[in-house]
């Protein structure tokens, strides 16, 4: 700061109001808990200390217009659109950008009636119930259905862009959608995408990121895989991924479900001996090979393990 | 006559930052917010109409204070409306907490009648003079 005769002007700590924030562990268990999503952690950092910056103006009597803050996600299926969703509802919170820390997730059924006049009070109770928090519509693009021009969807979004618009303060909407469907969703209602401020892509993951996925999965379960498995399951994983229908972290979840339930038939069978805490922590290589997946080229593998 | 019924009933009426702190209030207890209104101010009449449902699930009063706002525009000025809040936890719904939020420009009040029964026994009652008039054209 120049040395001048002026008494300074009122200093800020940004680090302090960070820290009073409470934002910075949310951040930290973002970057902990979910792997991978490099440009979703970066977009979610930069509306955080927008908000933050907003705040110290506010403060400061500086004028800060509430900035508009839905969202719509875009990306394949599993890769994490609905558990950032719902760390939003926790990060906007403790920014003190929504009143209550709770996130409405809802889908066509809830928005949209079955007969003339059902759509918009429906449609009307969901925002209630989502206001001061976060209102998350999965699959959004099933709300606009160009086929059928008597449907109702049609009526869910004209009052949703009407509350987007007239109630920012209250509520943050959130879409969420594969992105082909989304765009065209877009395409259909420019109204949306004028009103939504961030589209945030989430792209898919790597092998790498799926395997770390998976470990903190098992962690989660207090599960672990044994080396064996590891080096399994990181073909498995190179082997589903070519496959149609991957569903990123989903499939990865779904592979380790299968892998448990045949872990447990595993120890049930072998249920002579004595069975110890490591045991019933521990996934084989068995398991991940018996998979179908794999069924090709690792048919011989479980033969020659059992020799 | 300024009618007085329920909570708050002697204080002046709420401004809009109050109502919203009294049912963030029953919301945090989580009581369900209900929100009626009536042209007939007598006040042995319990059933008032209610202004769609009550609102359980709510988090924030965000959603009742847009109600209370429709409300308004419809009724505001013509009728009384209140604010209750219902407790669910003993088994059935039960009133919490009931205040009047709006009411007509003008109450004219209520006119005490007699009835001369048998034996010159007299009979009292009181009639709103507001209900001489059909129900909404009252006010």
């Amino acid at each position: 700061m120049p040395d001048t005769a002026a008494p300074p002007p009122p200093s800020i700590d940004l680090q302090a109001a960070f820290e009073a924030s409470g934002v910075g562990p949310v951040l930290e268990g973002l970057d902990r808990e979910l792997v991978g999503l490099r440009p979703v952690k970066r977009r979610i950092r930069e509306v955080a200390a927008l908000l933050l910056v907003d705040k110290l103006r506010r403060d400061l009597g500086l004028s800060a217009e509430q900035p508009t803050l839905h969202m719509s996600f875009t990306g394949n299926p599993g890769t994490g659109k609905t558990t950032v969703a719902a760390r939003m509802a926790d990060i906007l919170h403790r920014l003190g950008y929504i009143r209550s820390n709770h996130l409405v997730s809802v889908t066509r059924d809830d928005l949209v009636g079955q007969y003339i006049g059902h759509t918009a009070p429906k449609t009307k109770e969901i925002l209630k119930k989502a206001m001061g928090g976060v209102l998350f519509i999965d699959e959004a693009y099933y709300l606009y259905r160009p086929e059928n021009e008597r449907d109702y969807g049609q009526e869910a979004i004209e009052i949703l862009l009407q509350v987007m618009e007239n109630r920012r303060g209250d509520l943050v909407v959130v879409l969420a959608g594969y992105a082909d469907r989304m765009e065209r969703f877009f395409g259909s209602n420019p109204g949306f995408r004028s009103r939504i401020a961030h589209h945030i892509d989430f792209p898919d993951y790597d092998a790498g990121e799926l395997m770390r996925i998976a470990e903190l999965m098992l962690a989660r379960q207090s599960y672990r895989l044994s080396p064996g498995a590891r080096g399994a399951f990181e073909r498995y994983l190179e082997a589903r991924m070519t496959q149609p229908h991957f569903a990123n972290a989903r499939s990865v979840r779904n592979a380790l479900d299968r892998a448990r339930l045949r872990q447990a038939v595993r120890l049930f069978e072998n249920r002579g001996r004595a069975i110890t805490a490591e045991d019933l922590m521990t996934i084989e290589a068995d398991e991940i090979l018996a998979s179908r997946v794999l069924g090709a080229d690792a048919a011989p593998a479980p033969r020659e393990a059992a020799a | 006559m300024r009618i007085t019924q329920g909570t708050f009933s002697f204080l002046p009426d709420l401004t809009d930052d109050q109502i919203k702190a009294q049912v963030a209030y029953c919301q945090g207890n989580g009581w369900a917010v209900n929100i009626e209104f009536t042209d007939d101010p007598h006040p042995r009449n319990t059933y008032w109409d209610m202004w769609g449902n009550p609102m359980f699930d709510l988090k924030d009063p965000a959603g009742v204070m847009y109600e209370l706002a429709e409300c308004r525009k419809v009724h505001g000025g013509r009728a009384y409306i209140r604010v209750s809040a219902f407790d669910a936890s003993p088994g059935w719904e039960s009133l919490r907490l009931s205040f009047i939020t709006d009411r007509p420009k003008e109450e004219p009040g209520f006119t005490l009648e007699r009835q001369e029964g048998d034996g010159r026994r007299i009979n009292y009652t009181t009639r709103a003079y507001a209900a001489d008039k059909p129900a909404g054209e009252r006010y």
